[in-house]
C-alpha cells in the first residue's frame, strides 16, 4: 500500500493547516472576511504527499505529451495505483484463523451505491473453495416431487431475475456494543456490501422440483469446508429469494461464492450460503451451528432470541468519518450509506451536534427495495467541533434507533444486529473520532 | 403455471439451433429423456437430472434435532477421550477450555447473564444433534467429512460427558441423538420480537432535541484499531 492511515492523517493536518495559514492571510488582507477555503484548498488526501506544482496551471502536465499505454495492457483492468489504499481490511485480533475470518468493505472511499467486487467484505468459516465451475452441482432433496440435481448451466437456463440487494453480516458493528471501540468507519461498519445479482428465482427452483405441502423450512448447505448450512422457512424461500451466479455483471468472485451463492434479501448475511451445494425441503428446522451455537441474540437476563434473521434499517456517515478528516473548510460535502432489510429507505436526518437538532439528507435514485441507499448533505464547516450521526427511516416507519435505546431492550451481550446510531466526533484540527454520546 | 412437455421444449429447441443436426438430435434426445418425471407432477423447465438415492445419499449429511439424518453408528466417551485428544484437542485444548482465540467447548455455566458469558455446548446450545452435524461436516478444522460416524458419535459424547450431560459409559447413537436433553434447551426463545427500541411517538425529534452529548468512550483510547503498515 502506498499511503498508511498515518500518512493520511498527516496529509490532512497538513491540510488543514494550510487552509488555516490561508484563511489568516486573506483574513489580514479583506479585513476579517470569511472566504469559502475550498477553492484554496491542498490537493486530494490520496495525492497529497505525491504533488508536483510543474502538473498545474498554467504548466503542461507531465502526462498530456506523451503516448498512455495502449488497449490489453491489463486486460481485465485494475483502479489506479493512486487508489491503492482502497482495500478490504480485516482486524487480526477478532478471531482465530484467516481461513474462519471476516474482513471490511471500505465504505469510506465508495460513492453511489454499487459496491466493486474485489472490495466486497468477505466472511468464511472454512476458507474459499476452488470450485471448479464443470463439476458445480446443486442438489434439491428432501419433500419434493422430484429429487433433482442441476448444472450451473442449468441454473442459467431458468427464466433469469437482476436485483440488487445489500448483504450485511449480523455482527456488524457487534464491537461496538459496549461502547466506542474500532476507530474507523470500515470497521464498524463495514460489513456490508451492495451488487446487482443475476440468477434464478428460487420460486422457480421449486416448481421445477415440486415442493410437497408439508415442506415448511429448507436447510441450505454450502459446498465449502465448513459446509455451511442455514434454515430458511419456505415462506422467504418462495417470497424473495434467489440463486444467483453473477455479480454487479461478472461471475461472483471466489470470495462470494462462486460459482453459485443463496440471496436472501433483507436477512442476515450468514444465511447467503456461498458456494451452495444443496437445499433440502422438511418440516422442521435443522438447527445448525449456525443458527444455534452462532447467530442468536443473548440478552442481558441470560435467555437468547432465535431466527432474527430481518436486518433493521441502519445508516452510517461515510465522509466525514475517522478515515475521511475534514480537509477544507467552508463548503463541504456530508455523504453517506442507509439500508434496511425491511424495505425501501424513506429518509435520513443528519445531526452535527449529537443529536440535538437534525436536518433531513437528500437521497439519491436509485432507492431500492432491501438496498444500499446514498444520502448526501452539503454543509459548511469553520473549524468547530462536530458531533456527526445519521437516522434512517424505513417505508415501515422503523426509525434507527439510539445505541441507549438497543441496550435497554437488549443489554450488551447479543453481538449481532447493532443498527444503532454512531457518532463521529469532527475536532477542530479536522481529526475525526468514533465516540459514544451519553 | 404448468406447461406441457412440447411447451417448454420449444425455447430448448430453439437455443440448439446453432449446433449440427447430429448433436441436435443427440442434445434433444438427452432433454427429452430428462423431462420424464419419475413420480407424481410434471415438471416446468425440464431442467436438471434425478438424483439417484447413492448421490443424495452422499451429500445428505445434515442431522436434525430429532435425529432425522442421523447416519447408523455409535460410541461413548470413554472411547470418545481418544478420539478427541487425537484430532480435536489441538485446537480445543484437553478439557475443552478452548487454546487461543479458538472456540471453548465446555463449562460456563450460570455464565449467561454475566457480564463475560461463555456460551459452549453445555452452557448453550439447545441441541446434541447440533454437534454431531457440525463436527460430522466441518471440523476437524481443515479436515471436513473425514471422520467416521463412530467416530463422531465417540466425539460428541466426549463432549457432552464433558459438560456433564451424559455419563462417560452412556453409548450414543442414531438411536437416541434425538432425544437428549441439552440444559440450556428452554432460554431460546422466538419468534423475532423486533422491531424493538422503537419511539413511542413513531416521529423523531428534528429540534432542540432533549439528549446527552457527553462524549463517555473514545475508540482511540481503547486503541485496538488496526494500524496500516504500508
Amino acid at each position: 500500500m502506498s499511503t498508511t492511515k498515518n500518512e493520511l492523517i498527516k496529509g490532512k493536518e497538513q491540510s488543514v493547516s494550510a487552509d488555516e495559514t490561508v484563511s489568516i492571510s486573506r483574513r489580514k488582507v479583506l479585513g476579517g472576511a470569511v472566504l469559502a477555503a475550498g477553492s484554496l484548498a491542498a490537493p486530494s488526501l490520496a495525492k497529497a504527499t505525491e504533488s508536483n506544482p510543474d502538473n498545474l496551471p498554467p504548466n503542461v502536465s507531465e502526462w498530456t505529451p506523451y503516448l498512455g499505454e495502449g488497449v490489453d495492457v491489463n486486460p481485465y483492468g485494475s483502479p489506479s495505483e493512486h487508489e491503492a489504499h482502497v482495500i478490504r481490511r480485516s482486524v487480526e485480533w477478532l478471531t482465530a484463523s484467516p481461513e474462519s475470518s471476516v474482513n471490511f468493505t471500505p465504505l469510506q472511499d465508495l460513492d453511489g451505491i454499487v459496491t466493486p467486487n474485489g472490495l466486497c467484505f468477505e466472511r468464511h468459516h472454512g476458507g474459499v473453495p476452488e470450485v471448479i465451475p464443470q463439476d458445480y452441482r446443486l442438489m434439491i432433496n428432501g419433500l419434493v416431487d422430484h429429487e433433482l440435481i442441476f448444472t450451473l448451466d442449468d441454473l442459467k437456463r431458468f427464466p433469469q431475475v437482476n436485483r440488487f440487494h445489500f448483504l450485511e453480516c449480523a455482527a456488524n458493528g457487534g464491537m461496538e456494543w459496549r461502547g466506542a471501540q474500532l476507530n474507523g468507519c470500515q470497521y464498524t461498519f463495514g460489513m456490508v456490501h451492495n451488487v446487482q445479482y443475476s440468477g434464478v428465482r428460487l420460486s422457480d427452483i421449486c416448481r421445477e422440483v415440486g415442493v410437497k405441502p408439508s415442506a415448511k423450512w429448507v436447510l441450505a448447505e454450502g459446498g465449502d469446508s465448513a459446509g455451511m448450512n442455514r434454515s430458511i422457512p419456505i415462506e422467504k424461500i418462495l417470497d424473495d429469494c434467489m440463486i444467483a451466479y453473477s455479480m454487479n455483471g461478472e461471475a461472483l468472485r471466489p470470495e462470494q461464492g462462486y460459482p453459485a451463492r443463496l440471496v436472501v434479501p433483507g436477512w442476515e448475511g450468514n444465511m447467503w450460503v456461498k458456494w451452495i451445494r444443496r437445499l433440502e425441503f422438511g418440516d422442521m428446522p435443522y438447527m445448525a451451528r449456525e443458527e444455534t451455537s452462532k447467530y442468536t441474540d443473548l440478552m442481558e437476563d441470560g435467555k437468547a432470541r432465535m431466527f432474527t434473521w430481518v436486518m433493521d434499517a441502519k445508516s452510517c456517515v461515510t465522509s466525514p468519518s475517522p478515515e475521511k478528516p475534514m480537509m477544507h473548510k467552508g463548503q463541504n460535502l456530508l455523504k453517506g450509506l442507509a439500508w434496511s432489510g425491511r424495505g425501501k429507505i424513506t429518509r435520513v436526518d443528519v445531526s452535527l451536534d449529537g443529536g440535538v437538532n437534525w436536518q433531513t439528507a437528500e437521497l439519491h435514485d436509485p432507492v431500492l427495495d432491501k438496498s444500499l441507499t446514498r444520502f448526501t448533505l452539503p454543509f459548511q464547516w469553520n473549524g468547530e467541533e462536530l458531533k456527526v450521526q445519521s437516522r434512517a427511516m424505513d417505508e415501515t416507519g422503523y426509525v434507527q434507533p439510539t445505541i441507549q435505546a438497543l441496550q435497554k431492550e437488549r443489554g450488551v451481550n447479543s453481538i449481532y444486529h447493532n443498527n444503532a446510531i454512531a457518532t463521529w466526533l469532527v475536532k477542530s484540527n479536522g481529526e475525526v473520532e468514533n465516540v459514544r454520546l451519553g | 403455471m404448468f406447461v406441457s412437455v412440447n411447451d417448454m421444449m420449444k425455447p430448448v429447441i430453439k437455443g440448439l439451433a446453432g449446433l449440427g443436426l447430429t448433436k441436435m438430435v443427440l442434445a434433444a434426445a438427452v432433454l427429452a429423456a430428462a423431462v420424464v418425471p419419475a413420480s407424481a407432477g410434471e415438471r416446468v423447465f425440464g431442467l436438471g437430472k434425478l438424483a439417484t438415492p447413492e448421490e443424495v445419499k452422499g451429500w445428505d449429511i445434515d442431522v436434525r434435532p430429532d435425529g432425522l439424518g442421523a447416519p447408523i453408528g455409535a460410541g461413548n466417551a470413554i472411547d470418545g477421550e481418544e478420539v478427541y485428544a487425537d484430532r480435536c484437542a489441538h485446537c480445543h485444548g484437553d478439557f475443552g477450555e478452548g487454546v487461543d482465540r479458538w472456540p471453548i467447548l465446555a463449562g460456563g455455566h450460570d455464565s449467561l447473564d454475566s457480564e463475560d458469558p461463555v456460551k459452549t455446548i453445555g452452557s448453550y446450545w439447545p441441541y446434541a444433534s447440533t454437534a454431531y452435524d457440525y463436527i460430522y461436516r466441518a471440523m476437524p478444522f481443515g479436515e471436513a467429512q473425514s471422520l467416521t460416524y463412530d467416530e463422531t458419535y465417540m466425539i460428541v459424547a466426549y463432549l457432552l460427558y464433558m459438560n456433564d450431560v451424559i455419563e462417560d459409559d452412556f453409548v450414543l447413537s442414531n438411536e437416541n441423538i434425538g432425544s437428549i436433553e441439552m440444559p440450556n434447551r428452554d432460554n431460546f426463545f422466538m419468534p423475532d420480537p423486533r422491531p424493538d427500541a422503537q419511539l413511542a411517538s413513531g416521529e423523531p425529534c428534528m429540534s432542540n432535541c432533549n439528549v446527552s452529548t457527553e462524549i463517555i468512550g473514545r475508540a482511540r483510547i481503547i486503541d485496538v484499531t488496526p494500524e496500516d503498515d504500508g
